[in-house]
């Protein structure tokens, strides 16, 4: 039975390994922004930030990747296969049902883990980043784990958009999603209004975990956002499963 | 005990009655080609076979259990109209996946060897022809050696070659034993590969008998004049 969890798993992370658009927009857009934002311009503190950008942005990129893996994997993925006929295929063989959703998760966490490592490795020996080894660790398992709110983010995108809209979907969700949580310049740099409006934001509560790991000043209490990621996390299963219920009874010739 | 079955099944879309009251039988060893122009109701009755639509009213088994339930999955295969399939995944990744889902598949080899896919399976999906795409889609139907296979419309848009080429597959399949629910609107095919066809129109089916039965029926000579024959009574009983 662990056998099928593994091979669907595996033939998952190869297929969307192999697929150009998923590993370059997962991979390259966090690691080309970390280069210009932390990197290129953050070696030094900037008046008033407390710690080198370097650092800062570590947390906060490492969460926009960890996003974009699970966003493109889950909502771009079950919108075109199951837009295109493949899900169905899959639904008539005896595939357990949650092998397919569970094999998604575990890829999406992977390649999360994958990008943030890079995004360490880049932070470790161009950014001057130098942290306790339980201080890296703790930033990696927050980071990864932080993709489950927003792999039910993406099932809810994919079991509602249309497979040829669908990463246009993600990416209005995703990017307006990063920036307005401080993911791409830390949230006080951000107008007034946006910083109010953040804490409804799921990538804003992901944020402030992350950067409590790096015992950055965050809003909050560590339990609240857990507490906050939770809640979103049932909203989105919620809705995705309205979106599969409802597809189940679509019309067919 | 029937290997599948529908009994007074109707299914409704809305404004569209796709089956009404449809009765449906297939036994053991036999391949059924369920026949009939498109939107005739063919794949809804596939669908609700597989578990994947509910009848509003009638019922649906498979091997005497409910066609969505784990039993019945694991004892048959289903190669489905689909647009589009992995195309990053190796042919022998695709079988091995699928095979992973049966407790006791076919050997990867035997599964290749029985789709005509020798010399490709290490190819990604994405690079194959039209042809060698279905017969995977074939290939992930048998490759858990199931007593029951569904092929939905399993040579459409392929060319006559390609064609001939699976219905070789289909047939040395079905001499394992296996029963098979085919459908098509090829007539040709029904002709080349059924023991008993249902010819199935309006969601009803309106005629039902070997191939050479429903061409004495109707008195023509080839099944495509009986076919058309058929749906034509069909329609007028409809105007009356």
């Amino acid at each position: 039975m662990t056998h099928v969890y593994w091979m669907e798993a595996k033939c998952e992370f190869l297929k969307l390994l192999r697929m150009r658009v998923y590993s370059l927009s997962t991979v390259l857009f966090p690691l080309m922004f970390y280069c210009f934002f932390g990197l290129a311009m953050g070696r030094s503190p900037q008046p008033g930030a407390v710690m080198p950008m370097a650092r800062y942005l570590l947390a906060t990129y490492g969460a926009f990747a960890v996003v974009g893996a699970s966003l493109y994997a889950f909502g771009v993925g079950v919108a075109v296969e199951r837009g295109l006929g493949w899900l169905q295929v899959k639904r008539a063989s005896p595939m357990p049902r949650a092998a397919y959703v569970v094999a998604k998760g575990a890829v999406s966490l992977t390649f999360g883990a994958i990008v943030v490592t890079m995004l360490f490795t880049l932070g470790a020996a161009f950014g001057g980043v130098r942290m306790p080894l339980e201080q890296w660790l703790a930033l990696g398992g927050t980071l990864v784990a932080g993709a489950v709110p927003f792999c039910a983010l993406g099932l809810a995108i994919g079991n509602f958009a249309g497979p040829n809209s669908a990463p246009a979907t993600v990416n209005m969700i995703y990017m307006p999603m990063a920036f307005c949580a401080g993911l791409w310049i830390p949230l006080q740099f951000l107008p007034g209004a946006l910083q109010q409006a953040a804490p409804f934001l799921p990538t804003y509560h992901f944020a402030q975990l992350a950067l409590g790991v790096l015992h950055a000043p965050v809003q909050g209490t560590i339990m609240g956002h857990v507490g906050a990621l939770a809640a979103f996390t049932m909203i989105f299963a919620g809705i995705a499963w309205i979106g599969d219920s409802r597809e189940q009874e679509k019309a067919y010739g | 005990m029937p290997v599948a079955e529908l009994r007074r099944v109707s299914k409704r879309y809305g404004a569209i009655e796709a089956l009404r009251g449809i009765d449906l039988r297939i036994d053991r060893g036999e391949l059924v080609a369920l026949l009939g122009p498109n939107g005739a109701g063919k794949t809804t009755a596939v669908r609700i076979l597989l578990g994947l639509a509910t009848a509003d009213s009638g019922t649906a088994t498979v091997f005497g259990r409910p066609p969505a339930s784990q039993e019945a999955k694991l004892r048959r295969g289903a190669l489905l109209q689909v647009a589009k399939v992995p195309e990053t995944l190796r042919v022998r990744e695709h079988i091995e996946l699928f095979s992973s889902y049966y407790p006791k598949p076919l050997a990867l080899s035997e599964t290749i060897a029985a789709a005509g896919l020798g010399g490709v399976e290490n190819r990604l999906f994405g690079d194959l022809s039209g042809g060698q795409k279905q017969r995977v889609l074939f290939a992930l139907a048998i490759c858990g050696n199931p007593d029951l296979l569904f092929l939905d419309e399993p040579t459409v848009g392929l060319d006559v070659q390609a064609r001939r080429a699976l219905w070789g597959h289909i047939r040395a399949f079905v001499a394992r034993g296996a029963s098979v629910l085919l459908t098509t609107h090829h007539l040709e095919e029904a002709d080349a590969l059924a023991n008993r066809v249902a010819v199935i129109n309006h969601g009803r089916i309106v005629a039902e008998g070997t191939p050479a039965d429903l061409k004495l029926r109707t008195a023509q000579t080839g099944l495509e004049d009986a076919f058309l024959e058929l749906v034509k009574e069909d329609a007028m009983e409809e105007v009356a």
